[in-house]
């Protein structure tokens, strides 16, 4: 790759390069923007994480909390997913793909006032839309939940991020493209038309009937197999050459499964039992199945670039993340395919399965992933030593079990449930409750997620403590220098 | 050269291919869908919902319901039934015919089948077998009718006489098709029980109505007053005198009332000519019969797939 003259790892982009734009610098021009990013980010997370505790006690207590609207299942759980996807995903994926175009680009962020107004709208927006689903606005589409009226907040704040991102990578100094540039860009290109359109065609001006099922879900599918995972995977394949200090296995695989994600991941989504014209499911899931090649290119590119042996250091914290992520990666997207054969989707449909994916694809591997990122950018950010590594590994073992005891749980009680109602001699009461104890476990893997991301937010609050305390020492010193300086020079 | 226009318009079509398939062809195909006529009688498909159950969809999508409650009965296949419905006169011919395609009917057997038509003479046979029957019959100049019968758990378990079709949310805004079923399937919820009471004790008290059901209770759609002045008309009657908060009445909100009324109005069992009904009574239909059969072979392959 290197006889291209192209960077075949970030590893080289870090350092000094011959512009003389160090990664200090660079670093420092992000800070404002993205220091507001990801501390909005890991609140809101924190936020989604309680708001989907509070919401599985209703499985252990069905008369939990029946009193108030508000706090009723049918709100809180939308809020969370909502809070995860917005207020964490998106935001994360903004924050960390703007410092990504500039140490990729090698160019100062461009515009960092934009951008920082931008996060603003964007997380009005998010409060806003989480606001207007508890109090009963919500749209009733998966993943387009809150309100019209955040939606134009929303859409300013990301075209304001995306108006710094593009004019960052525009003025960058390193001409050629490493494959995570790709990745951000289409996704960067991709969400305002996917957000528009649901939020024209399903809120604005409805369309009619089943119609709106259909667009509903290509968006759903759209967010997050395509946005999430072009924005997920061009973090991993920045950040596993660079934490593992190996060359990216190959440019070529990493932009096959940029093309396969844009030509058959965009067309799944659509569960075989849609009341719609066959075509439609049919293509669908031929789409869905042949999301296979991207799975295999991602997992062969991980496992090359991670080899045992290549690397003698041990893993560090970020890295867990980020091979967390992979894991969860993969084995979502095998949970997608399977679930969408023939004769497995007629057990899977309409059971937790589908919850239990959609959980995996998205703390598993999206969330988890953009945390070993903001780990690894906020120190340098910041210019102070990485946090406390006892902290950060216990986030990472809270994530880890929480996710696992979340999604685990779920599947199996989603094959269960699929394969008792396939006898209509199972009563339907006796199925569910059937159900319950898998839940019970899983509220257990909530509590253990909001613990992590609790010391998530804590350990940022602390870096940018420390940060802010060590500037107003130095900015305390350097003015009453000075005045040292006069009684020095006195006597 | 510089390939980056390329790249970005070959990424740009590859988005907007499903853009194209799964936003605009779906809007042209059937965003444009208008009533259907029922089969059978000179109904028009469906009719709007009454104003209160419109606004109980409201509540129903204000309150998360679809994310327990699907609206879809699904349809795994179809099998067909043949029907005899007139001998017509040639007896003997329709004997031989009957002995000829059902194994193990002796003439003795088949005579008495004939003394008491209409009957079902096969039952969960795939096209073949009934196209063959029917020849055999038509050709012994006797009356049969071929009747389809719609497969899959969903049906079995009663949600609903026929599989869920994009006519059946027309008129509703948002269409909540729902994800899981963490609750029963809702598409046939008022041809089911269609008793008001019932539906806000269930609200109020899931378990008061379902022994064991894990359905959140909807408390605060109802308010609860004190029994002193006297019982209103609309408080609820829990059955077997059960009363989960003694000495006050329950009476229902403006929002528990349309929800109500939006769960009776969920009735998707108009028959349509592409989705074809669980009738316990296939046989007596025999005069609407001859037009099932010719509609079959276009009908049918592609939804059972």
């Amino acid at each position: 790759m290197n006889e291209h003259g192209s960077p075949s790892t970030p590893a080289t982009v870090g350092t000094p390069a011959l512009t003389g734009l160090s990664a200090t610098e660079i670093d420092r021009s992000c800070r404002a923007p993205l220091l507001v990013l990801f501390v909005s980010a890991a609140l809101w997370l924190l936020v989604g994480s309680v708001f989907a505790l509070i919401a599985s006690i209703h499985f252990h207590s069905p008369g939990f909390l029946a009193d108030i609207a508000w706090l009723s299942y049918g709100r809180l759980q939308p809020a969370g997913t909502e809070c995860l996807l917005y207020g964490f995903c998106i935001q994360s994926a903004l924050g960390i793909g703007l410092w990504l175009f500039a140490r990729l680009g090698r160019a100062r962020l461009a515009q960092s006032l934009l951008a920082a107004t931008g996060a603003l709208f964007w997380n009005l927006g998010t409060a806003l839309g989480l606001g207007g689903i508890l109090a009963g606005d919500r749209t009733g589409f998966v993943c387009l939940d809150m309100p019209g009226y955040a939606a134009p907040l929303l859409l300013a704040g990301y075209l304001l991020i995306a108006l710094s991102s593009a004019l960052t990578f525009h003025h960058r100094t390193e001409r050629s493209l490493f494959v995570s540039q790709w990745f951000l860009l289409a996704a960067l290109f991709w969400f305002p038309w996917i957000y528009s359109t649901a939020q024209l065609f399903l809120v604005t001006w409805p369309v009619r009937g089943v119609a709106q099922a259909m667009i509903g879900w290509w968006f759903a599918n759209n967010l997050q197999t395509v946005y999430l995972g072009l924005a997920g995977l061009a973090f991993v394949f920045y950040f596993l050459p660079k934490l593992t200090g190996n060359d990216l296995h190959s440019r070529y695989l990493a932009l096959l499964t940029f093309w396969m994600l844009l030509l058959f991941s965009s067309w799944g989504g659509i569960s075989q039992s849609a009341p719609t014209p066959a075509w439609m499911p049919t293509l669908s899931t031929a789409a869905t199945v042949l999301n296979l090649v991207p799975l295999l290119a991602v997992g062969l590119s991980a496992y090359q670039t991670t080899r045992p042996g290549s690397s003698p250091r041990a893993p560090s914290l970020p890295l867990r993340f980020v091979l967390f992520g992979v894991v969860a990666f993969l084995v979502a997207g095998l949970m997608q395919v399977l679930g969408v054969l023939p004769r497995v989707c007629e057990i899977t449909d309409l059971t937790w399965f589908g919850a239990a994916r959609c959980q995996l694809h998205l703390f598993g591997f999206f969330a988890m992933t953009a945390l070993g990122a903001i780990y690894y950018i906020v120190p340098r950010l910041l210019e102070i030593e990485s946090p406390s590594s006892g902290l950060v590994r216990a986030h990472f073992w809270l994530a880890a079990c929480g996710i696992t005891l979340v999604v685990v749980p779920e599947a199996l009680a989603g094959i269960a449930e699929g394969l008792k109602l396939q006898d209509p001699n199972h009563e339907f009461v006796e199925v569910m409750r059937g159900t319950l104890h898998f839940l019970r476990v899983s509220t257990l893997g909530l509590l253990f997620i909001a613990g992590g991301q609790a010391l998530f937010l804590g350990n940022l609050a602390a870096q940018t403590f420390r940060f802010s305390r060590s500037r107003a020492a130095t900015t305390y010193a350097e003015v009453t220098a000075d005045l040292f300086k006069i009684v020095e020079v006195k006597p | 050269m510089n390939y980056g226009p390329l790249i970005f318009l070959s990424a740009f079509f590859a988005l907007a291919g499903s853009w194209f398939g799964f936003v605009i062809t779906p809007q042209v195909q059937i965003g444009r869908l208008q009533p259907t006529n029922t089969l059978g009688n000179p109904l028009t498909y469906p009719l709007a919902r009454p104003g209160l159950a419109h606004q109980g969809l409201e509540v129903y999508r204000a309150n998360g319901c679809a994310d327990c409650h699907s609206q879809q009965v699904r349809q795994t296949g179809v099998l067909l039934e043949v029907a005899l419905a007139d001998a017509g006169t040639n007896k003997p011919a329709v004997v031989a015919a009957l002995v000829k395609f059902k194994s193990g009917l002796s003439e003795a057997d088949a005579q008495r089948v004939l003394a008491e038509l209409p009957k079902t003479l096969l039952r969960g046979i795939q096209r073949q077998e009934a196209d063959a029957a029917l020849k055999l019959l038509s050709t012994a100049g006797a009356k049969a009718a071929l009747s389809i019968v719609p497969q899959g758990p969903d049906l079995a378990r009663g949600w609903g006489r026929r599989r869920t079709v994009a006519e059946d949310f027309l008129y509703d805004n948002p269409v909540l098709l729902g994800a899981q079923r963490i609750g029963p399937d809702l598409a046939n919820a008022g041809s089911r029980r269609p008793d008001l009471n019932w539906e806000l004790c269930h609200l109020y008290a899931p378990s008061s109505e379902v022994k064991g059901s894990a359905m959140p209770a909807c408390r605060f759609l109802f308010e609860k007053r004190p029994t002193e002045p006297g019982l209103a008309p609309e408080a609820l009657v829990f059955p077997g005198g059960m009363d989960p908060a003694p000495g006050y009445q329950i009476l229902p909100r403006p929002e528990a009332m349309a929800l109500a009324a939006y769960l009776l109005s969920l009735r998707a069992d108009a028959p349509l000519f592409e989705a074809p009904l669980l009738s316990s009574a296939a046989a007596t239909n025999a005069p609407a019969a001859p037009a099932a059969t010719t509609n079959t072979p276009s009908a049918h392959p592609a939804k059972s797939s």
